[in-house]
């Protein structure tokens, strides 16, 4: 560890376990059962992610974003299509994958520290884990409250502190659920920060699903947005947009005004009244 | 996330609203508890000296303290209190882990619940005093068929308990835990029993005072010795203060023994709710 005395701990990508990884939706389809009829939520989505990419997915409520993100953690299965990682099929639950969901979801009886050490792949030798979880708990800026139970912390500290467990596994594709969708706009605003930071310090493949148009344009290299056509009842590929200038972005930008009303447009917003 | 807020929450009191600093602590807690049975005692004490009551049909309290000290001269008082609790204690773990163990079985495995649920549900549907004449039947009248019957009474509370949380785990940390690899005993022992510790411990409390239930009845049955023995014995006698004794010493041990597992409940919540 001589490395963290000279230079920042977190800049320092090579060490990691898994690369960032690709993910290919190759025709991936997804209906329910509902009752003896099904009902299709998605079908036809067709999209290659580059490794280390950020790519936000943006819909209307209801449109399959959540199940689209569940297809490549396995916790779903699709009814159609395959979704590969690094070109290897998706089966069952993947361990290259790590998730965040909206709500934090931390054990309440556990402290944060052993909270974020639930997340780090099994079979981690305790020492290297420890490190990795206080590491992460500094990532965060948790490492005065590791001690705490969740109960006893913001709802901002619990969704980092669900940040840094989905961390702590090193993942090659990072899953990010709508992670600020319950908080409050200046939180969100800072969590949008940090979790560029911390992209910028692990450079892993994320799919962020969001409702926030704003927050895909600031964190996103590309907008997948779900929709549906008429006459359709599932939802597929939209629009897949290539957001300009490099991160950190200036929130008021004109190109990314552009591109917002152009995509409030698209969700069924007037942005001439927004 | 409504159960995060950014002020961290305070402990609540039980009573906000009370201003009455009895409340608040607990040598105050323990003066107001201890009114109602003070209180009954006067009467008890005015209604046997003032005639109100006849002391065949009533004894004073001072008898009853005489009865108790003639027992436990002659040892027998201890003997009836070891014996019962005895059966009560043996009977309550051996049925409490059996319910821990059965209803965690079938509150995991959807095949052990569809197997064992519905006759679960019927064996409990049996009142429990309809057991003791096949009990006496096939175990004679010993230790063996009191003990049992009290491990059928504590069974039921744990298992029912137990069951019923295993069930309503939060299914949204089981899916988080599941998501980071975490299956079959590893998930078990991380996320759903520690989320079901309260539950068990009301189940275990509840279960208590069902053991000490099923110790009186089969006691009253058949036997020749214990708190039951003593208040049927006394009952045929017509000893109205050992009956009265009984049935204090009932209440006393029960109070205790519950009182002593809600201690360890309260250390269990803090840690694990």
């Amino acid at each position: 560890m001589t490395s963290t005395l000279d230079r920042p701990i977190l800049a320092n990508p090579n060490k990691h376990d898994n690369a960032s990884l690709s993910v290919t939706f190759s025709g991936v389809g997804r209906s329910f059962a509902v009752g003896k009829e099904s009902r299709q939520v998605l079908r036809d989505v067709n999209l290659t992610v580059t490794p280390g990419e950020v790519l936000a997915i943006l819909g209307p409520s209801g449109c399959g974003k959540s199940t689209l993100l569940r297809a490549v953690s396995g916790l779903d299965n699709p009814t159609a299509g395959t979704v590969f990682i690094d070109g290897t099929p998706v089966s069952g639950l993947d361990t290259r994958c790590a998730v965040a969901f909206q709500e934090p979801r931390l054990l309440p009886w556990q402290s944060i520290e052993k909270n974020v050490a639930l997340g780090l792949p099994q079979g981690t030798d305790r020492k290297e884990g420890t490190a990795r979880v206080a590491e992460l708990l500094r990532l965060v800026e948790l490492d005065g409250h590791s001690s705490l139970r969740p109960r006893e912390i913001s709802g901002g500290m619990a969704q980092r502190a669900s940040l840094a467990r989905a961390l702590a596994r090193r993942p090659g594709v990072l899953l990010l659920d709508e992670p600020f969708g319950a908080l409050d706009a200046l939180t969100r605003l800072k969590m949008q920060d940090l979790l560029l930071d911390i992209h910028r310090a692990y450079p892993t493949t994320v799919l962020l699903v969001t409702h926030d148009v704003d927050e895909a344009l600031q964190l996103a290299d590309r907008i997948l947005v779900l929709g549906r056509e008429p006459g359709q009842a599932a939802a597929t590929v939209s629009q897949l947009l290539t957001v300009p200038g490099a991160r950190p972005r200036h929130r008021n930008a004109e190109d990314l005004g552009r591109m917002r009303s152009s995509l409030l447009a698209s969700l069924g917003v007037d942005s001439g009244r927004h | 996330m409504s159960a995060h807020t950014d002020v961290p929450s305070a402990e609540l009191s039980t009573h906000p609203t009370s201003g009455n600093p009895l409340l608040h602590t607990r040598w105050g807690r323990t003066f107001l508890g201890m009114l109602v049975p003070l209180a009954l005692l006067a009467l008890w004490q005015a209604a046997t000296t003032l005639g109100w009551a006849s002391t065949s049909q009533l004894p004073t309290p001072s008898s009853v303290l005489t009865a108790a000290i003639g027992l436990a001269e002659d040892g027998i008082l201890a003997q009836h209190i070891a014996i019962s609790t005895q059966r009560v204690l043996l009977g309550f773990a051996i049925g409490a882990l059996l319910g821990l163990a059965v209803g965690a079985l079938v509150g995991l495995s959807d095949l052990a619940d569809a197997l064992l649920g519905p006759f679960i549900g019927a064996i409990r549907a049996v009142p429990s005093l309809a057991w003791v004449p096949l009990l006496i039947l096939w175990m004679k009248i010993g230790e063996d068929s009191k003990v049992t019957l009290i491990i059928i009474g504590a069974f039921f509370p744990v298992f029912t308990t137990v069951y019923l949380a295993l069930r309503h785990v939060d299914k949204n940390l089981i899916e988080a835990a599941r998501a980071f690899g975490l299956s079959g005993t590893r998930l078990l022992a991380t996320v759903q029993l520690p989320a079901v510790v309260p539950a068990i411990f009301s189940g275990l409390r509840l279960a208590l005072a069902q053991a000490w239930l099923f110790l009186v009845a089969a006691e009253l049955i058949a036997s020749s010795m214990g708190l039951g023995f003593l208040l049927n014995d006394s009952q045929n006698n017509g000893r109205i203060d050992r009956l009265i004794l009984a049935i204090i010493l009932l209440a006393v041990l029960g109070k205790t023994t519950d009182a002593l597992l809600g201690l360890a409940e309260r250390k269990a919540i803090k840690r694990w709710a």
